[in-house]
């Protein structure tokens, strides 16, 4: 098991590697900021110290060769725009964005999973039809237009939520989030939601179709032979069995939440992560850039990791560390 | 059935909006965000704009961007290089301690000097030397005659000596040197999220009408329309010209409008004998048509501009004639918009002898300016008709402006750019010595030329007008400047944006020419 752990955190700074190569250099051959963020008063030598200010006077290699240095001691570079270290920027808007991942993926259990499982275990009925057909539609709606008509219908013509922004946070065990809070879970509520549709029609399909399969299974069928009530063989027996594939997406769905609800940010002007790549890309702010795409590829790595542990307690067969890495 | 619906929904909405906002209370929903509370790290609109509720300037300018007191009370010239500035008596920092004149000499030391600052003050304090003559009354010299010192200070926000010594950028975002004289203390900012004032109940002037104010950021403009609707904020800034018409049928909202201090307007490579994005219509190389004056002419006697105003702006602009709309200072009085007038166009294409046209590809940003992707695109119709093939390429902003600057080993890369320019100094001279002086660096004069137009001629007459300090024959030098740069079409000029604030009725906010956002200019109904 340590070794196996071991291996992979020893890929995954390869793989952190070979990235901040590329989009170091890839953000150098776009351009750079300066003329973007200079005020247009400011002459040729204002532009000059600018462009000396923020490093951008030294050859490339040199540059990556500082980044480098300052990396292996945890010093990821300060943002162009920000004047404050990248790291600090970013995990200074880590905790939104965590927690609009986890009210949406919990959205996606807690909905998409019996909902799922009915239309598996009563495809005919016509309910389980409509929540098949409304999971295509949740399947295919843009995220940006589906923002854009929640804001309408509830924070404008309902005016029952508000459309933007976080709401206030409370501490609780320690943890600072919006979520403790009332205010905080209807600023929440939206965003979430916008996020939510797309992994809720994705958990209610794989959970139908795992419930479909192992149905007919023979454990099952042995199970009710067996005389146990419904309750234990579809709450137990069907559900762990199912869960295998919906815990490996959901793990991976995660990872994307985290790094990139972009659009939903966007448009809730959630004051998350993903809002701030954007911006820094736009803005051509490459420490952020650099230091966001590092933390994300550790990120994927861990949610890989606890993914495949997962896995061995949901799967007794599954074995760690024989070369299923 | 029904009813228990309804009750249900009622009960939902009785929940959610129990807690009712404080009446004194007034949120402001921002299309940019400010990158610090560090009202010297990094100059430029957003950033001014809101520091200005916390930190003030020695001199003030008003909504339209002429000169006023600010904690300086009064300033005379000594002689045409040494000014006099007399501070404000009674004024306290929001921690209760004096501001003094050290205040204004420690805050020219710091502005310059701010770390990793991606656009310095050193613009605004350079070449000033700073004399203290007693607590209240300071004397700026500089090398030789200076006419903008006023509008140079009316650029840099004062801090205090006491929080600010030593303090970092970090200091001030964290609140801990957040320290002003303005009408509003700093009381957090959270980035991405907001940032919160409350009212100074000290401050020496009008006291501001609100008990506590709440910045947003929301960048996408239909979500900013959707936040004042729902009334999730009270004001927006930026509202786009699409949703105008609409909200101006709304009756719960009301917008204030003023025309802008910014040009869009088109630059031209006059410095290349071939210019890279300009063939033959058969695709062969030709010499640059655009040094020759009538192509210039012919180019802006093909654009619409009452057609871009009034279809592409949706009416929020007005057709421009130079580099800042009529009520500035320094504009001449006798130029009027270049009429559209397509054969006129053709024939003097024809007589500069391109009778059949040729092929050009303009560049410009998509998304720095208002519309700016359907203002090209329009603009490229325009002279497709008068015969000139043009082809469009919009990029992202941070990559149009550094190839535009220096995309070529260091030169401008384009051949024709769509562009805007803000005159922070609210005059024509500082429009006319960045975007039509000649590029050079040891006088700082074209630091924004992307055409590289030279003029010796204009030249002369916009450093002559940079050392006359007596207003009324700055005006008039400025004046003529601006005639010989237009007449011999420097630039192409196409339109003053108008800018567009929304507020929820019963309030209202004075439009402000550099596009600043200010609660002090709001005012209950």
């Amino acid at each position: 098991m340590t070794a196996f752990i071991l291996r992979r955190l020893m890929q995954s700074v390869g793989v952190v590697l070979v990235m901040s190569l590329i989009v170091f250099f890839g953000v150098h051959v776009v351009g750079d900021p300066v003329y973007l963020l200079i005020n247009p008063q400011a002459d040729q030598k204002d532009i000059e110290a600018a462009i000396r200010a923020l490093g951008l006077d030294r050859p490339i290699w040199e540059q990556y060769w500082h980044f480098m240095k300052g990396a292996a001691s945890g010093d990821l570079g300060r943002s162009f725009i920000f004047g404050e270290p990248a790291l600090k920027v970013i995990t200074q808007r880590m905790p939104a964005t965590i927690e609009l991942a986890l009210a949406a993926i919990a959205m996606a259990v807690v909905i998409g999973i019996p909902l799922g499982l009915y239309a598996g275990l009563k495809p005919d009925a016509r309910l389980s039809k409509g929540i098949m057909a409304a999971s295509i539609v949740g399947f295919s709606l843009p995220t940006f237009w589906v923002g854009l008509m929640l804001i309408m219908v509830f924070a404008v013509i309902l005016g029952w939520l508000p459309s933007t922004g976080r709401g206030t946070t409370a501490s609780f065990l320690g943890v600072s989030s919006s979520l403790f809070t009332r205010d905080g879970l209807a600023h929440i509520a939206l965003p979430a939601l916008n996020l939510a549709l797309l992994k809720i029609s994705l958990v209610i399909r794989l959970t139908r179709a795992g419930t479909r399969e192992a149905i007919h299974q023979d454990y099952i069928k042995f199970a009710r032979a067996k005389g146990l009530p419904d309750r234990r063989v579809i709450g137990v027996h069907l559900l762990k069995n199912i869960l295998i594939p919906v815990v490996t997406v959901l793990g991976l769905e995660f990872g994307n939440l985290v790094a990139f609800s972009v659009v939903t940010e966007t448009i809730f002007s959630w004051p998350g992560m993903g809002k701030l790549l954007i911006q820094a890309i736009q803005s051509l702010d490459r420490p952020v850039i650099v230091a966001y795409l590092i933390l994300i590829v550790l990120m994927f790595v861990i949610i890989n990791l606890v993914v495949d542990i997962l896995y061995s307690i949901l799967d007794p067969r599954v074995r760690l560390g024989e070369g299923s890495a | 059935m029904l009813r228990a619906v309804r009750n249900w929904c009622l009960a939902v909405v009785v929940a959610l909006f129990v807690a009712p906002a404080t009446a004194q209370e007034l949120k402001i929903g921002l299309a940019s965000e400010p990158s610090a509370m560090d009202p010297h790290f990094h100059n430029l609109t957003p950033n001014n704009s809101l520091l200005s509720h916390v930190f003030e300037r020695l001199v003030e300018t008003d909504p339209s961007n002429k000169l006023i007191p600010g904690l300086a009370e009064s300033w005379k010239i000594l002689d045409g290089n040494i000014w006099e500035f007399k501070l404000r008596a009674g004024v306290k920092w929001h921690d209760g301690s004096a501001f003094t004149a050290d205040d204004v000499i420690f805050t020219f030391e710091r502005a310059p000097n701010v770390p990793n600052s991606p656009s310095s003050f050193a613009t605004s304090t350079k070449g000033k030397t700073l004399k203290k003559i007693d607590d209240l009354t300071l004397q700026f010299s500089t090398p030789g005659p200076y006419p903008l010192l006023a509008n140079d200070l009316s650029n840099v926000l004062i801090v205090s000596r006491k929080t600010g010594e030593g303090a970092k950028t970090e200091d001030y975002n964290s609140g801990k040197a957040a320290v002003g004289t303005g009408p509003f203390k700093f009381a957090s900012f959270t980035p991405g999220d907001k940032i919160e004032m409350v009212r100074n109940p000290d401050y020496w002037g009008t006291k501001a009408a609100f008990e506590k104010i709440t910045f947003k950021p929301i960048k996408a403009g239909p979500a900013r329309v959707a936040a004042l609707l729902a009334g999730d904020v009270d004001i927006i800034e930026d509202v786009p010209t699409a949703d105008i018409e609409r909200l101006k049928k709304e009756p719960r909202i009301a917008l204030s409008q003023g025309v802008s201090r910014r040009v869009i307007y088109f630059h031209l490579d006059q410095f290349r004998d071939e210019t890279p994005f300009i063939k033959a219509k058969d695709g062969g190389a030709i010499k640059n048509p655009l040094r020759d004056k009538r192509v210039r002419q012919a180019l802006s006697k093909a654009i619409n501009r009452d057609a871009i105003v009034s279809r592409v702006m949706e009416g929020v602009a007005l057709p421009a004639s130079q580099f800042l709309a009529d009520q500035f200072f320094g504009v001449s009085a006798k130029l009027k918009p270049v009429a559209f007038d397509l054969e006129g166009a053709r024939k003097l294409l024809a007589e500069a002898g391109y009778p059949n046209g040729f092929k050009m590809t303009m560049h410009g940003p998509n998304g720095r300016y208002t519309n700016d992707v359907k203002i090209i695109e329009a603009v490229a119709q325009m002279f497709t008709r008068a015969g000139i093939e043009t082809s469009i390429e919009t990029l992202p902003p941070a990559v149009f402006f550094s190839r535009a600057s220096a995309g070529a080993g260091g030169l401008p890369e384009f051949s024709f750019i769509l562009v805007g320019w803000s005159a922070d100094t609210g005059e024509t001279s500082g429009s006319l010595k960045p975007l039509v002086g000649t590029f050079d660096k040891d006088k700082g004069t074209g630091s924004a030329n992307r055409g590289r137009y030279s003029n010796p001629a204009l030249d002369a007459m916009i450093a002559e007008a940079q050392a006359t300090v007596d207003d009324g024959k700055r005006a008039g030098i400025l004046a003529q400047a601006v005639e010989i740069a237009i007449d011999d079409v420097a630039i192409i000029p196409s339109h003053y944006p108008i800018n567009t604030w929304g507020t929820r009725k019963g309030l209202k906010i004075t439009p402000r020419a550099d596009e600043y956002t200010f609660v002090m200019g709001v005012t209950k109904e």
